[in-house]
This record gives structure tokens, C-alpha cells and sequence, in this order.
């Protein structure tokens, strides 16, 4: 999968940079508790090795159809293979981890 | 949604719902079809969410004016006790309930309107088939019945059965033949479809468990003769394996052949292998419909109906489509001296005055033949049986036709005898006739001769001396003589 956007990964690490988009609707709460869940993962988890592209539906509804999003929000995990897809607000940050092939940090 | 798709957390519809409606305004679409939702909402893992999106959903489709359906699996029957979607019967406006059921390893599917807003519908089961033509749902109510009650009548390719009832089946009646194994029924009700085919009728012969070449085959090692028009296209064959389908997709084929050729004239041979696919219920009920889809096209229907069991006697069909068939013919085997014959007899037959007489059918390479079989002293007579009887029969007449021509004989022989008795007779007293003028006309010209003489003497000069003598010594007897005497004079 090649990885969204044009810009260079910042550092690479030994898996890569992690692209993610968000699908949200603007307005929804489980939208809004979404976004704020996968900062939170990017900076403890990943930090400095992350790209997320947040994508407003109802400002771009045709891509409903074109990229099949049938819940909102819907996290999709582009990079590195394979392609993962979450839906729901990443609320439950373990099931996140383990879907992402992240390892929760031991503190 | 892909099997590895991961919940976590809560989500909504709201993104999808906004997608649709902006695809659905660009293209302008009316309906819309949300297949399987339940699918993604047990991803919420969460009754009420459930309830919560269910209702978002009704929320849009009322919002966008698009008519949508919306599907969802039930378990068991009821789709409204089906466990988190009982609360969805109040949302729409129309609840269709599909079920499937396995009965005797025969998949049977239904359909059934639960609820319909602002307008009746039929509240009952029907059945639902699924075929290449798509979703067709059996018209159950049946009340479809044929405009018009045809007095025409048609042959039922036997002659004698014809007459038996009083010049064939009605047009557009359904005849049921019954009997047990080889009695007869398939060939029957195969002299029909060859009678149809005859006059160019179009006819439909379903068959269960045997292919058409084998009934071509079959039929004409009794004379009967579908071959041609099979080819001709006026016959049309239909097998149809009995284990393969249920009742309702037989049905359903028939149909679209019926519609597709129209038959104008259909056997179905057997109407009980229809029982064996699917639950007997299920299949009376399309035994019945078959009939009234018969009915409905002006369709003349024989089905033959095979009766199980070893009494051949019991007049009970399993299948309780006697009723309605209009025509009854029932066929027996009667063993009896050691030989199997078939019997044929007239259950009933509505508006037609039937004979009530058992005939034997005697199966021959010329055809089907119907014979009277004789009854005597309470045993019918049948095969050889009844073979002996007519032999008897007629051998009786022959020996009354031998006595009266014997007699007739005798008594021309008397006549020629008696006449010519007559003739001799007649003869003798002729003769006796005949000698009596002989001697007679012998014994005048005697007498005249001798009154001649008489005369000549009495002119004679000697003569006077006797002259008063022979007058009174002959009498009477000379009056005569003397009468002549004087013609004889006057000469």
C-alpha cells in the first residue's frame, strides 16, 4: 500500500511510519471522542511516527460509497501492511493496540 | 463488512446515512435496500445502541422520502419476538416475515405479511418459490375459477368410455384416475393426451420418475402413439424427478410450461408422486391448486393418483383431491382363477349421466378396449373367466339359432311332405274323376246305342212285339235315356 499523501515519513523506525485515516462526522460525539482516543495512542505509542488524515463525511459524502464506510467513525490503518480497519470511537484502547500490532508500554 | 473489521468502541450510522443520501439526491433514487443491518449493528454489541441506529435509520428514511427496505434475521418464526428487533414491527409500516422450513428433507419456504399500515393484505402463509424466474409466491387463496362452465365435451381417447360417460369429460374439468400399480391409470390418461393430440390440441404431459422417451416407448406397445407429436411440438413433456424439489417448485414449473406452451389440454401422471415431495399436507394443498390453476386456464386435467396399500378395493385417494376433481374413474385389479384383470368404473362425475356398470379394460397393441364383464351369481366375471362365459354364451345362441333353423327345417319338410301327399291325392281323384266320366260316357253311348237300336226296331216292322216290354223293365233309369231319346230323335 502506498502511503497516503506526498509528504516523507519524519523517522524511520523499525515499522515504519504509521498512516492512519480517520472517518468522522463532524458533529457526532463518538466522532469528536475518536479523534481525541487516537491522539492519545499516536503520542503514547507512537510518537514522532505518525500521519493521520481526518476525513469529514459530511463534508465528502461520495466517499461513503467509494471507500465503503458503513459506521462512523472508522479508523483504517494504511501503513504498515496489512491494512486494518476499527470502527467505533477507540474507546477501548487495549483492543486498538492489539489491532495495530502495538504492544501496550509498560510503565 | 470484512471478517476483520475490530469494534472498539461505540459508533453511529450518521456518516453512512449522510454518503447515501448524497449518492442517492446525485443519481435520483426512489427505494433504497439496507440488506443484512443487523449485521453491522450487533457490532455495537449494545440493545440500545441497536434501537438507537434503528431509530436514526427510520429517522432518514422519513427525512429523505426514499422507500426502504430494510432486512434483518429473525430466529425461529416470529420475527417479532426475535430477540433485540421486537421494538422494529412499531418502526415500519411493513412487516414481511420470510421463513424457511425443512420438512422431510424437503426445504419449504413460506412468506407472510405480519403488518401492513393503511391497507389489507392476506394474513396466511404462502408458500415462496425461488426458480430461475425469480421469487414467485403461491397463490393460496385459490378462488381463481373458470369464467364460464364449458358444456363442451372431449373424448377421453376410449370410445366405450365415452359412452360410458355419456360422450367424454367436460372441457376444462379435472378427472382423476385412480387404481393401484398396473391397473391401468398412466395408459389412460395417455389415450386422453393422444385424443388431444389428434385434434391439435396443445397438451402438457408431466410425468414423475420417468424421462419422456420411456413413455413414448412404454404407450405404444399398447397402440398409443405420442412420438409424432412430441415432435410436432402439439405434445409437450415435462419430468420431473419427485425427489428433486418440493412440491411448490413442481408447481411452479408446470405453471410457467402451461403459460409458456399453452396447454390447452395436461396429464400429470402420477398427481400422488407430488405427496412424496414434500410433507403430505403441503402437497394436498398443491394437488389442489394444480386443479384450480387447471381450472383457471380452461385447462382439461386427467391426473392419475396411485393408491397405496394391498386393499385395491378402498376407493380412498391419499392425496384428498377427490373432492375436488370433477370426474372419478377408479381402477381395479380383481384376481380371480388364477389371473389378474383390470376393472374400470365410474366413481362419480359431475353433470354428466355416467353409467354405474364395471367394464374390464382390456389392454391390446391395438389400443384400450372396454368389455362388459358378466355377473354371475354374485362373482364378476372377468379374463378368461368372463372369455369362458361368452364362449358359453355363445355357443348357446348358436345351439338355439341350429334348433329353430331345425325346426324350421322340419316343418318345410312336413309342407313338401303334405303337399305332396295333396298332389297325389289330387291325382287319384283326377284319375277317379276321370274314370268315373269314362265309364259313365261309356255306358251312355252304351245306352244311347241301345235306345238308337231301340228306335230303329221300334220303326222296324218286327219291332212291336217288344215294344211295351223294355219300357217297364228298365224304370227310372230309362227317364234319362228316354229325355236324350228324343234329341236323338229330332236329329
Amino acid at each position: 500500500m502506498i502511503p497516503f499523501g506526498n509528504e516523507q515519513p519524519r523517522r524511520s523506525q523499525e515499522k515504519g511510519p504509521f498512516v492512519f485515516r480517520l472517518y468522522v462526522v463532524d458533529e457526532g460525539p463518538s466522532s469528536a471522542r475518536a479523534i481525541a482516543n487516537l491522539s492519545a495512542i499516536c503520542k503514547n505509542h507512537l510518537p514522532d511516527n505518525h500521519q493521520i488524515e481526518i476525513v469529514d463525511l459530511l463534508q465528502d459524502p461520495r466517499r461513503v460509497l467509494s471507500d465503503h464506510i458503513l459506521a462512523t467513525p472508522t479508523l483504517i490503518k494504511l501503513s504498515p501492511a496489512p491494512v486494518r480497519k476499527i470502527i467505533g470511537d477507540l474507546g477501548e484502547e487495549a483492543k486498538v493496540l492489539l489491532a495495530l500490532g502495538l504492544q501496550q508500554r509498560t510503565t | 463488512m470484512g471478517p476483520d473489521v475490530i469494534n472498539a468502541g461505540e459508533f453511529d450510522l450518521s456518516g453512512m446515512l449522510a454518503g447515501i443520501k448524497a449518492e442517492a439526491d446525485a443519481r435520483g433514487a426512489r427505494r433504497i435496500v439496507f440488506d443484512a443491518v443487523d449485521v453491522l449493528l450487533s457490532l455495537l454489541d449494545d440493545p440500545l445502541a441497536e434501537r438507537r441506529e434503528i431509530y436514526r435509520l427510520d429517522d432518514w428514511l422519513s427525512e429523505s422520502g426514499l422507500t426502504g427496505i430494510i432486512t434483518a434475521k429473525s430466529e425461529g418464526d416470529d420475527p417479532f419476538v426475535a430477540e433485540g428487533y421486537g421494538f422494529m414491527q412499531f418502526m415500519a409500516d411493513c412487516v414481511v416475515a420470510l421463513k424457511l422450513r425443512v420438512v422431510d428433507q424437503i426445504a419449504l419456504r413460506y412468506v407472510q405479511v405480519m403488518k401492513y399500515r393503511g391497507s389489507s393484505f392476506a394474513e396466511n402463509e404462502a408458500p415462496l418459490v425461488i426458480g430461475a424466474s425469480g421469487m414467485e409466491v403461491a397463490d393460496i387463496s385459490a378462488t381463481t375459477v373458470a369464467p364460464e362452465a364449458s358444456q363442451e365435451r372431449v373424448s377421453s381417447g376410449v370410445e366405450r368410455l365415452d359412452a360410458m360417460l355419456d360422450s367424454g369429460y367436460f372441457r376444462g374439468s379435472s378427472v382423476l384416475i385412480t387404481g393401484s400399480a398396473g391397473t391401468g391409470k398412466s395408459i389412460l390418461a395417455s389415450a386422453f393426451a393422444e385424443a388431444a393430440c389428434l385434434r391439435k390440441e396443445h397438451t402438457l404431459y408431466v410425468s414423475f420418475d420417468e424421462n419422456p422417451s420411456e413413455v413414448v416407448r412404454d404407450l405404444s406397445s399398447v397402440g398409443i402413439g405420442l412420438g409424432p407429436h412430441l415432435k410436432s411440438g402439439v405434445l409437450r413433456m415435462h419430468s420431473a424427478r419427485t425427489e428433486a424439489s418440493s412440491a411448490e417448485v413442481h408447481l411452479m414449473k408446470i405453471k410457467r410450461i402451461v403459460r409458456e406452451h399453452q396447454s390447452r389440454c395436461m396429464v400429470v401422471d402420477p398427481l400422488s408422486a407430488i405427496v412424496k415431495a414434500g410433507a403430505a399436507l403441503t402437497a394436498g394443498r398443491v394437488a389442489e391448486r394444480l386443479i384450480c390453476l387447471a381450472k383457471s386456464e380452461g385447462i382439461t386435467l386427467v391426473s392419475t393418483s396411485l393408491l397405496q396399500g394391498a386393499q385395491p378395493l378402498t376407493e380412498e385417494t391419499p392425496v384428498q383431491i377427490s373432492t375436488i376433481a370433477d370426474t372419478w374413474v377408479h381402477l381395479t385389479n380383481i384376481s380371480q382363477a388364477g389371473e389378474r384383470n383390470r376393472a374400470l368404473s365410474i366413481v362419480k362425475s359431475r353433470g354428466i349421466k355416467n353409467s354405474n356398470q364395471v367394464r374390464e379394460l382390456i389392454l391390446s397393441d391395438q389400443g384400450i378396449a372396454l368389455a362388459d364383464v358378466y355377473t354371475a351369481s354374485g362373482d364378476v366375471l372377468m379374463g378368461t373367466a368372463r372369455w369362458q362365459k361368452e364362449a358359453a354364451e355363445k355357443a348357446e345362441q348358436e345351439r338355439i339359432l341350429a334348433e329353430v333353423e331345425n325346426k324350421r327345417r322340419e316343418v318345410a319338410l312336413a309342407r313338401a311332405e303334405l303337399g305332396a301327399r295333396i298332389g297325389a291325392l289330387e291325382q287319384e281323384l283326377k284319375q277317379k274323376q276321370a274314370e268315373a266320366e269314362r265309364s259313365i260316357g261309356a255306358e251312355a253311348t252304351h245306352k244311347l246305342d241301345l235306345a238308337k237300336r231301340r228306335k230303329e226296331l221300334e220303326h222296324s216292322p218286327s219291332a212291336k212285339i217288344f215294344k211295351k216290354r223294355p219300357e217297364n223293365s228298365q224304370g227310372a233309369g230309362k227317364k234319362t235315356a228316354g229325355r236324350r231319346s228324343p234329341t236323338g230323335d229330332g236329329q
